[in-house]
């Protein structure tokens, strides 16, 4: 569905290999300890595993049942446990817990650990302090790509942002180095590799280390894949903080998409129970309207029910035979189309009155004047009293890291109030948080020096308050150039729009953001590969032409104040093979790294693999903040704290119900809505 | 420089966000509500019977679904399995005694010979130790790979093979300059699990303040040490490195993140207690302060309020039971606990929202927001009217709101506010255009009425005839203005 209408571009390779072969090394593993055996599965396995192999294949492999790892353990008469989990060291105690209650009372049973999708050297320490090393197997299941869509593959790592971005740990570099081999192995050889960003170099490196010594293979192959593009979040955390209008965005912003299905609760499906639906290009309905801007959602899904209708009523003057006909071909398909309409039907209104709820204009309004860099104290005072309010903690946290990236850091007034408000909102131990998102330089203060002139300070003596704002901001905008708005400038990322910005047949990859942003991913894909006609904008000249292999420029945080991005990134000479972008070291949004080729759907004029106007953010922005900025309450990557976003997440005092699962968790407490 | 204010007024009514608005009101809701009706309708044709389309994509759990048999596990099996895991075990216990080695060592181990020294059992023993490899060998293994097991790897050797999970001894390296050429390949090497196999070698062989003084000039390792501290909760090393290297911040926080693992309230109470003393910046020891006096006074509240409820004797309590408690709430919930079930105490008691507001320095607007949202959500409109009238040095009453009066009315109508005290305050929205939005959606036709009066608006106040009650006494009311001849009408 997606690629239809793209007649320039090429088809997608394929990428079910990836499946097969994860699956096959899997079901060998699982080989490994013959006979009958109890399977525990770590928690964010389950839903990759789910996309790759069923319950009935691991049974006609001996899988006798099936547990989660949680922290009880679970009764078993099974004398064989299989762990299929990631390398943590929590997970490594619970395993080393089972096996020494089991030696306690003489229980003699055998025990293997898969890891996925490597072994950690730290874990073995684990097992071999806990004195269990040698009554446990290890093995390694190197399950480093899960294709989500035709156009996506995710390394579904959830803890690799808030390792890397916050910890500095690069435990997983070599991960990611290792899934470009095998990408380049099945799919390659690349054609260049281009990147932005401290991590994506080293991964780079890592990874043609690696492939010294492997070489051969791909050699006399017609590649599949063009270019490598490897991009750092940290070079473009706006992209991540910005609100999503199309409507799989919209999707994601609202229920979350993990691991490309989506939870439907029951105010979507009209009945008491959830759905869990696969978003992909399969489902018909939500292929058409994914990359669509919310608003012609609605048209699009009046104008499908009413076909719908249409096909359904012409079984009114059918005579038997035709009717025969109609159950046995049509109807199938046409309940699949009704569920599926009828689900994205539900998910809309659900999305609707959330946004309403949360004054969802008046929040772009705020967002756009941030990127546009004018109105600030305005939309300082709204982010106040949407903390004031406690509408949303992450939706507060995000405009609050926007505020700061665009500006360059919060003048330290401004921080402070916020802050307090924030904790006195929220809780007081997101103190955590706030020092967290510092270190990561999402949330930072400006340094007193940077802002406050001799004049400045003299004239907020003289007068209110709220005219020493205005007059601040003056002053900070001629004082400094904050570093986005100089890469943005740069690079066009903020389009000039001169009358009215037509969301429905958009000219750039703004839409997305309804006309305020273009991710920088994109516009760096495109100035490499400029569609066909279109001179490359910003492109230097001492860029050579006939440049070969990598060029690397640096992340905007570790660089010098104006982005020197373009200059970096070479036109490669002719057209070439299609483009296919990896971020691979850039922890996409925090969730996983997405390999994706940025869709395009416009017929007309042919583009080489550009992402013309089908972007896809890398996943969804507020889950940057969630996994790694306000996990913080609690230690590593353990607590998962799951911030109340959603408005019917929020409980008043005496309502209480916040006792679902376990309790009062930090970071979840309730809030009081005002409603 | 800013924009000029001219220019942004222009900008927003510039045309270019406005192709879509959020509000409910809108058409294309209706749309959608139309498209559901049709979609709904059809329902009892589809939702006969057979589900035998529904496959992954579709059951909320699919069945066959690996997270659904996880939860059918789960659910079933837990209770019956007691019993017979119990005799089970009993039976078992005979073959307990087996060497567990026989089972599952392979002969390749008993090849390597092992060291026999117990003391061994280390972690370079394991990184060293090919048996873990050899009875699950992988796809790919070239046999040739274990023949050159010995032990003089170059440093780069020795890193290029870990990153390749091979097996590599590092008990050679025992000089400290070895180690350390060591630690900088693996950094060199860029993979993680490296640099910290290595750290956690030389933690073991080399005392904690050369270890720590080499690390000091070595970031990227160091960044791995504390990480693998934090992991593995070596609380009192971490401290001690954070120490050593001066960064006293990040030994308050880590210490004060402890709290969080103190389900206890009295004993998170007296934790808390002693964070006020670490050394956090002035500004954060305030916050401390605060975290710690809140918990406090919630500590008392709950005590009271408890017993006030289980006594009965409250009204307000009986009438609304509180459903969770107060503790380790955050300060604004705790605020809004105290307007809803303390609003008229005195100031002297703990759990006052005036003593509140004064103890935490609670701003103005933060403290109104929180009082109106818990006297609308009790429908005491008179407190909300207490809360916005201020009297002059005259003695005139005047209303007045440290926010918008859009939002106080946005809060009173998601409370269900009657018509009456909603118009009250949508008449008080300044501009014009929101106040009109405003009084339309929320039907306060007085508000409307005057507003369009008053901008001798004679054809939007015509229009408007449509919207109220026939032989109402708005419509006479609208009758009456558009019959008066004093008033020049625009239009």
């Amino acid at each position: 569905m997606a690629f239809a209408g793209r007649r320039d571009a090429p088809e997608a390779p394929d990428f079910g290999i990836l499946k097969r072969l994860a699956r096959d090394q899997l079901i060998y593993l699982l080989e490994q300890l013959p006979g009958k055996k109890d399977l525990f599965i770590e928690a964010d396995l389950m839903s990759p595993l789910d996309r790759i192999a069923n319950v009935s294949i691991l049974k006609q492999h001996e899988v006798d049942k099936l547990y989660k790892v949680e922290s009880r353990p679970a009764p078993s008469s099974s004398d064989q446990f299989c762990f299929l989990v990631r390398p943590r060291i929590r997970t490594m105690r619970y395993i080393a817990d089972i096996v020494n209650a089991d030696k306690m009372s003489g229980r003699s049973r055998k025990y293997k650990i898969i890891f996925s999708p490597q072994k950690f050297y730290a874990c073995e320490m684990v097992l071999e302090e806990e004195g269990v090393f040698g009554d446990v197997t290890c093995d390694e299941w190197s399950f480093y790509l899960l294709p989500l869509d035709e156009d996506i593959i995710s390394m579904e790592l959830p803890e690799f942002f808030r390792d890397y971005f916050l910890e500095g740990d690069h435990r997983w570099i070599n991960s990611i180095a290792r899934a470009l081999q095998l990408l380049n192995s099945l799919y390659g050889p690349f054609g260049k590799v281009y990147g932005i960003g401290r991590c994506a170099k080293m991964s780079y490196e890592l990874w043609r280390d690696l492939e010294e010594e492997s070489e051969g293979d791909s050699q006399g192959r017609k590649p599949e894949i063009g270019n490598i593009f490897l991009m750092d979040r940290d070079t473009d955390y706006v992209t991540a903080l910005c609100s999503q209008v199309v409507y799989e965005g919209l999707v994601d912003d609202t229920f979350r998409i993990k691991c490309g299905s989506v939870d439907f609760g029951p105010d979507v499906t009209s009945s008491d129970k959830s759905i869990k639906v696969l978003l992909n290009a399969q489902d018909k309905v939500f292929s058409q309207i994914r990359n669509e801007h919310f608003s012609s959602v609605f048209g699009f899904l009046s104008q499908k029910s009413r076909n719908l209708q249409a096909q359904y009523d012409r079984r009114r003057g059918m005579d038997i035979k035709q009717m025969k006909n109609f159950v046995s071909q049509e109807l199938k398909g046409l309940k699949q189309e009704h569920r599926l309409l009828s689900l994205h039907i539900g998910a809309c209104e659900s999305i609707m009155k959330k946004k309403t709820k949360q004054d969802f204009q008046e929040m772009i309004k705020a967002e756009h004047s941030l990127l546009e860099g004018f109105d600030i104290r305005e939309s300082t005072s709204f982010i106040e009293e949407h903390i004031d309010r406690q509408v949303s903690p992450t939706e507060s946290l995000r405009l609050m890291c926007l505020l700061s990236l665009t500006e360059n850091g919060l003048v330290p007034k401004d921080y402070r109030s916020l802050k307090t408000q924030y904790l006195q909102s929220y809780g007081p131990e997101h103190l955590l948080t706030f020092h967290n998102l510092k270190r990561m330089g999402l949330l930072t203060e400006q340094s007193a020096g940077e802002t406050l002139t001799a004049v400045e300070s003299k004239v907020s003596k003289l007068v209110t308050d709220r005219a020493a704002g205005k007059i601040t901001d003056a002053f900070n905008s001629l004082a400094r150039k904050s570093n986005f708005r100089a890469i943005s400038k740069k690079l066009g990322l903020i389009p000039r729009v001169d009358g009215e910005y037509d969301l429905k047949m958009p000219r750039d990859m703004a839409y997305v953001f309804s006309g305020a942003y273009v991710p920088l991913s994109c516009k760096i894909i495109e100035q490499v590969r400029p569609p066909i006609g279109v001179p490359p904008p910003c492109v230097s000249p001492c860029a050579p032409a006939s440049f070969q292999g990598v060029r690397w420029g640096p992340s905007p945080r570790a660089g010098a104040p104006a982005g020197p991005e373009p200059e970096l990134l070479p036109r490669p000479p002719g057209a070439g093979a299609p483009g296919l972008a990896g971020p691979g070291g850039g922890g996409a949004a925090a969730q996983r790294q997405r390999v994706l080729s940025l869709r395009q759907r416009r017929g007309g004029q042919p583009r080489l693999g550009v992402p013309a106007r089908r972007p896809r953010r890398l996943p969804g922005g507020l889950h940057l903040l969630r996994d790694g900025g306000s996990a913080v309450p609690g230690e590593g990557a353990r607590v998962q704290v799951h911030l109340p976003d959603h408005g019917h997440h929020q409980q008043r005092p005496h309502d209480g119900g916040h006792h679902r699962g376990q309790g009062v968790r930090p970071g979840r407490g309730p809030q009081t809505p005002r409603q | 420089m800013s924009r000029a204010r001219g220019d942004e007024e222009e900008y927003w009514h510039s045309s270019k966000f406005r192709a879509f608005t959020f509000d409910d009101e809108d058409d294309e809701l209706s749309q959608l509500k139309e498209s559901k009706r049709a979609v709904n309708s059809l329902r009892d044709i589809v939702d006969d019977d057979d589900d035998d389309l529904e496959r992954v994509s579709w059951s909320g759990e699919p069945v066959g679904s690996i997270s659904w048999s996880i939860k059918e596990t789960s659910s079933s099996s837990t209770s019956s399995l007691e019993g017979r895991d119990s005799s089970l075990q009993k039976g078992s216990s005979s073959y307990a005694a087996f060497p567990k080695q026989v089972s599952s060592y392979s002969l390749s181990s008993l090849f390597k010979g092992r060291n026999k020294l117990p003391s061994f059992q280390s972690l370079s023993d394991a990184l060293s130790d090919t048996g873990v490899k050899n009875y699950a060998p992988e796809l790919r293994r070239p046999k040739a790979e274990y023949k050159d097991y010995s032990s003089d790897w170059s440093p780069k050797d020795t890193v290029r093979r870990m990153q390749r999970g091979k097996i590599c001894s590092l008990e050679r390296f025992r000089s400290l300059q070895d180690k350390l050429v060591l630690l900088d390949e693996a950094v060199a090497g860029h993979d993680g699990n490296v640099i910290t196999a290595v750290l956690i070698f030389l933690k073991r062989t080399l005392r904690r303040e050369i270890l720590f003084r080499e690390l000091e000039v070595r970031q990227v390792a160091l960044c791995h040490l504390i990480h693998f501290l934090k992991e593995t909760g070596e609380q009192k090393l971490l401290l001690d490195l954070l120490r050593f290297l001066d960064r006293t911040e990040e030994v308050a926080l880590s210490q004060y993140r402890e709290h969080l693992n103190i389900q206890d309230v009295e004993k998170r109470r007296e934790f808390l207690k002693g964070c006020i003393g670490l050394p956090f910046s002035a500004e954060d020891t305030s916050h401390i302060q605060d975290h710690y006096t809140l918990l406090e006074r919630q500590i008392i509240i709950e005590a009271n309020d408890r017993h006030l409820e289980s006594a009965g004797q409250s009204e307000i309590f009986r009438k609304y039971p509180r459903k969770a408690s107060i503790l380790n709430m955050p300060l604004v919930t705790t605020l809004f606990y105290s307007c809803f079930y303390h609003y008229t105490e005195a100031e002297g008691t703990f759990s006052s929202p005036t003593n509140l507001k004064k103890t935490f320095k609670i701003p103005d607007k933060q403290y109104v927001l929180t009082a109106l949202a818990a006297r609308a959500k009790l429908r005491a409109w008179d407190d909300v009217d207490a809360l916005f009238t201020t009297k002059n040095w005259l003695g005139y009453t005047k209303k007045k709101a440290p926010i918008g009066f859009h939002r106080v009315v946005e809060i009173l109508q998601r409370n269900n506010a009657p018509v009456q005290v909603l118009q009250e305050y949508v008449r008080l929205v300044e501009d014009v255009e929101t106040r009109l939005n405003l009084a339309t959606k929320y039907k306060c036709h007085d508000v409307v009425i005057e507003t369009y009066r008053d901008l001798k608006d004679r054809i939007q106040l015509t229009a408007y005839k449509c919207k109220v009650e026939r032989g109402s006494a708005d419509e006479e009311k609208i009758n009456s203005i558009l019959n008066n001849m004093q008033i020049r009408w625009k239009n």
